[in-house]
């Protein structure tokens, strides 16, 4: 039996591999530094500002402001009083913060699905390609609130209308980024693929899609961003049915309820947040171990 | 050295079976570029033939055509078999697999079983020295050892003809010189034929069995030389005048066929 020896041929080669690093691995991995240290210099300067925010808030609302007009900017005690911890205020919010959730998440998952399918259809001729990418661009382009009175013609003015702006506001960064994910898949394994006469759903399924899952990772996040945004909007035109956050806002609004109007707008921001977090967690997650996904 | 055994001469000494048969293989791209021009090539069983010449010449898309990537224009370019192993310049491992599972991919690909394709992934690796390293994504490996597992990947076919386009050109030249060692080993112990192209007339000359040099664009083959060293290689045949002397031939012909195009 031939076999070359392991220890002497590996252990060599991991010598190369730490004077040579890895064109790929982070540069940060070899002067890491303590830990603890890392932890303040990131969380420092934003806190910061974070601070002055509130000072400047503060310096408005009471010097600035004519008491008369305070709900223009409400003391943030008294958002959190009024608006969060309030029982009444406190319900509404959050009932209504759970309806914005399932509207977006859901108009999300339908736009992942159909935008992956519209991408992998795309990417499985030329011809498709030019058939329906421009319809692609079209849906991108269209201004979402001129079709909104039609949108209610056709499928009312409740939660089947706001998920659907949801998928029309989210889909095109999905189908643009699996796209982009599935035509890049590198020219040497497409070549090693068709040199062993691999099928074309077995090159999709063991190749391009595989490759392609950091941009469709990072299209997710865009469009998670979106279908929060679509579904605040969407609650705006389609008031029927349960309140979302985007009907809380209007309605505090219209009631000059300041403190509530800005408990609300700080909750749909810190959703936005988190979603954004979320999905980067999930393509982390998925692809982090190969990929640097960020 | 980094032989456990003696390599047993293998049982090829008799090179009868034709693998490749070029015959007057002209290709010319679309675009009009001649990158090949009447090249007639025998790769025979037990050979071991490497292809030197210039950049550009048309090497690449001599292995190109060889393993049906690419299609001659004129000519014939006839295989005497379907196990073919093709190593690319770039390991082209897949990121999101780990060594064992890129290794495994041809079998799988072939739709073996599991079982039998973790058998032979598993014997590739050893083989290759990679033992160890089974779980590791590509991105944690050297340069070296991607090419490693690249080789280990078209070992798993067992193939009777191999084709190597420059596979270990981006390495630097100790592990390079090792690689090549060990891929004479592999030759003397797996009785597959080779087809090897490089830059380096050295390597040419102290690996193979047969060295082809081709002119500048287009390419063509200007010299053979068979080289009358016995296999497997003894290192220190780097050493005699008569290496010495061949080397110098092939250089002598590369640059006239250079000087030419
Ligand atoms: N698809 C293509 N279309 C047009 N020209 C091509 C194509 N592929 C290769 N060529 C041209 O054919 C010639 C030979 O290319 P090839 O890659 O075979 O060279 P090579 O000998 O392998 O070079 P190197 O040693 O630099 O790798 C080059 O001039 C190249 O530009
Ligand atoms: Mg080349």
């Amino acid at each position: 039996m031939t076999t070359i020896s392991n220890e002497t041929a590996v252990g060599d080669d991991v010598d190369t591999l730490q004077s040579h690093p890895t064109p790929g691995l982070p540069v940060t991995a070899t002067v890491a530094k303590p830990k603890g240290k890392n932890r303040i210099t990131k969380w420092l300067p934003p806190l910061i500002v974070f601070l002055a925010i509130v000072v400047v808030w503060y310096l408005i609302s009471l010097f600035v402001l004519n008491p008369a007009l305070r709900f223009l900017l409400p003391l943030p005690q008294d958002i959190i009083m009024k608006g969060f911890i309030d029982p009444l205020s406190f319900n509404a919010l959050i009932v209504a913060l759970w309806q914005t959730v399932i509207v977006s998440m859901l108009g999300l998952a339908i736009a992942i699905v159909i935008g992956v399918a519209w991408a992998v259809a795309m990417s499985q001729a030329k011809w498709i390609e030019r058939s329906l990418f421009p319809y692609a661009v079209i849906l991108q382009c269209i201004p979402i609130l001129a079709l909104v009175p039609l949108i209610g013609f056709w499928f009312g003015y409740e939660f089947q209308s706001r998920v659907l702006v949801c998928v029309m506001i989210a889909l095109f960064p999905m189908v643009n980024n699996t796209l982009f994910g599935l035509q890049s898949v590198d020219k040497g394994h497409k070549e090693l693929f068709k040199l062993q006469d691999a099928s074309r759903t077995t090159t999709l399924l063991k190749l391009s899609f595989p490759a392609a899952l950091p941009a469709i990772f990072a299209g997710m996040r865009i469009s998670a961003g979106l279908a929060v945004v679509g579904a605040i909007v969407g609650d705006q035109f389609f008031r029927r049915g349960t309140p979302g956050l985007g009907i809380l806002i209007s309605n505090y609004s219209s009631r000059l309820q300041g403190e509530q109007l800005f408990a609300t707008i700080i909750t749909a921001a810190l959703f936005g947040v988190v979603i954004f977090w979320l999905f980067g967690l999930l393509g982390r997650r998925a692809v982090g171990k190969w990929y640097d996904f960020n | 050295m980094t032989l456990t055994s003696p390599a047993p001469r293998a049982t090829h000494s008799t090179p009868t079976d034709t693998l490749l048969d070029f015959r007057d293989v002209e290709m010319t791209f679309p675009d009009g570029t001649i990158a090949l021009q009447g090249v007639d090539l025998v790769v025979k069983r037990g050979e071991f033939v490497t292809v030197v010449g210039p950049s550009g010449c048309g090497k690449s898309t001599l292995l190109r055509i060889a393993s049906g990537l690419e299609h001659a224009s004129h000519g014939t370019a006839e295989l005497g078999t379907d196990r073919i192993g093709y190593v690319f310049q770039d390991a082209t491992l897949l990121p999101w697999r780990t060594v064992t599972d890129n290794v495994e991919l041809l079998a799988e690909l072939h739709g073996e079983k599991k079982k039998a394709r973790a058998e032979k992934a598993a014997e590739a690796i050893e083989l290759v020295g990679l033992k160890g390293f089974e779980k590791h994504l590509p991105r944690a490996l050297s340069g070296g050892m991607k090419m490693r597992a690249s080789l280990a990947r078209s070992l798993t076919l067992d193939p009777e003809l191999f084709l190597f386009d420059e596979p270990f050109g981006a390495l630097d030249e100790i592990t390079r010189e090792r690689l090549n060692d060990e891929l004479i080993r592999l030759f003397n112990a797996k009785n597959f034929a080779g087809l090897f192209i490089t830059h380096s007339v050295s390597e040419a000359v102290y690996m193979s069995t047969k060295v082809v040099v081709m002119s500048g664009r287009p390419g063509k083959i200007v010299e053979t030389f068979d080289v009358p060293f016995p296999q497997p290689r003894d290192p220190e045949i780097r050493f005699t005048p008569e290496y010495a002397a061949l080397v110098g031939e092939v250089s002598h012909a590369l640059r006239k066929g250079h000087g030419h195009s």
